[in-house]
């Protein structure tokens, strides 16, 4: 019964990504970490938020047609840790995986120092290197200031 | 001469990038320069080279002590100490004012207000960049000299007990000394108020490396077993008013009475510029070594210009 009702909630995609076990309220973040708020987008993108789940609840991201590159789905792992992803392809997954910490972050998230090199008008690239994963925290390569989850979740680009 | 070790960096920006291998072997390096810091002898292995000091906030005595290291060494220097003669007034980007000094001079040394500008001139200059404070950032120039003083006063860095004293919660210095001396196998004792001691971050990583420290709220009730007391100041914007700061600067006060208490050979240190945190009486005690300890400024940071420019004495 709880499967049905779920099962109309979102329905299966035919192809495309499946972003699933999403820590609850990250998945409009996750959408923009993919760009996928851009006004550009023409696929179909369906939200579920507040999702029972036999490990609690939990957010899911369908997108379809479309199929993102692990590499793009790693930056979730900032995030959203637990998350994972998969491939569809004819209604079946045709590959499935837990994201993962890359060992640097570029391009996503901003310094939370204010007065950090890279919150000025310089031609480069917040960059940081990811000290641990669980729990996240990564360190700014320019001022060396480290930033936890919710911090980087508040100070996302 | 040649010294066993290595030195592979192209830059100094931050103490966290050496290794203890790395700070000895500049340590070593700059005693070899102490006939020539102090004028005894001379040398021109620098010669026809120009180093650009970028002082993008004024600091007199580190824009000083990198003129003077590299005059002594035979080189020149060029530069600005007050940043609204310099483009960046205009709205020029560092990155472009620092490809720019690079292509005139042979070395940069960046002062600046912003944290991790070293590392992004480092990005950006075809030549070394030493970086000689950056906002609230790193400062390793007065680390490997507050190393090189205590080294140079009690014989090794290691088996000393070392007592840290001031605003611990915001001083740069502080932290990134007990970052260095985490390295070596040393007791730290952490002195000040409450609200301005060592964040719990770095008291965490501490006690992950094994490193065992003590905390206490004032310098009277820790004196007595330190090898070294570094005093560092506590500045009044810190305090919501006046009467708060004034109570605690009190308790901080390091004067003929602190120093009784104290071993016989216990070596007191300052970054300085001081203010009330060390009487003037001190000054000629034979515990006293801060301004040796700012004169060991000239010797590290020659030995990091030659390291630099890959020019042996």
């Amino acid at each position: 019964m709880n499967d049905k009702k779920r099962a109309i909630k979102i329905s299966p995609i035919r192809k495309g990504t499946v972003i699933d076990h999403i820590r609850c309220g990250q998945s409009l973040k996750v959408l923009k970490i993919l760009g996928l708020t851009d006004v550009e987008i023409r696929d179909v993108v369906s939200i579920a938020m507040n999702v029972e789940s036999s490990s609690g609840k939990k957010d899911i991201v369908k997108v379809e047609n479309k199929e993102i590159s692990s590499e793009e789905l790693d930056k979730i792992s900032l995030i959203s840790p637990e998350t994972t992803i998969n491939i569809i392809r004819d209604y079946e997954v045709i590959k499935k995986q837990r994201v993962n910490l890359p060992k640097r972050v570029s391009g996503i998230v901003r310094c939370r120092n204010r007065n950090c090199i890279t919150n000025q008008r310089e031609p480069v690239d917040p960059e940081f290197k990811v000290i641990s994963s669980e729990p996240v925290n990564i360190k700014c390569i320019y001022c060396e200031r480290e930033m936890k989850e919710e911090e980087i979740s508040e100070n996302l680009l | 001469m040649k010294l066993k070790g290595e030195f592979n960096k192209d830059h100094v920006v931050s103490i966290r990038d050496f290794s203890i291998e790395e700070i000895e072997y500049v340590l070593d390096k700059a005693e070899l320069m102490e006939p020539i810091a102090q004028g005894h002898e001379t040398t021109d292995i620098l010669k026809g080279k120009i180093l650009a000091n970028l002082f993008f906030e004024p600091s007199t005595r580190t824009m000083l002590s990198f003129e003077a290291a590299m005059k002594r060494l035979g080189g020149n220097t060029i530069g600005f100490a007050n940043p609204d003669v310099s483009s960046s007034k205009k709205g020029e980007t560092l990155a472009d004012t620092i490809t720019v000094a690079s292509s005139y001079a042979d070395i940069v040394v960046l002062r600046h207000p912003q944290e991790g500008a070293a590392r992004l001139a480092s990005k950006f200059s075809s030549k070394p960049v030493l970086n000689a404070g950056d906002g609230a950032g790193q400062h390793p120039t007065q680390t490997l000299l507050d190393l090189y003083t205590i080294r140079k006063e009690r014989k090794e860095i290691s088996g000393n007990k070392i007592g840290i004293a001031g605003d611990l919660k915001y001083g740069r210095t502080v932290h990134s000394l007990t970052h260095a001396l985490s390295m070596y196998d040393t007791e730290l004792t952490f002195i000040a108020p409450p609200p301005l001691q060592m964040p719990k971050e770095i008291l965490r990583r501490l006690s992950e490396g094994g490193i065992g420290y003590e905390q206490h709220e004032n310098i009277d009730e820790a004196v007595e077993d330190l090898d070294v007391l570094y005093v560092t100041r506590i500045q009044r914007e810190r305090f919501p008013n006046e009467e708060e700061y004034l109570k605690i600067a009190d308790s901080y006060n390091v004067n003929l009475e602190t120093i009784e208490k104290a071993k016989k050979d216990m070596v007191i240190m300052h970054p300085l510029p001081r203010v009330d945190e060390i009487s003037p009486e001190v000054d000629k005690t034979p515990f006293a070594r801060y301004f040796e300890q700012a004169a060991n400024g000239i010797p590290v940071r020659m030995a990091l210009l030659s390291l630099l420019m890959g020019v042996e004495l």
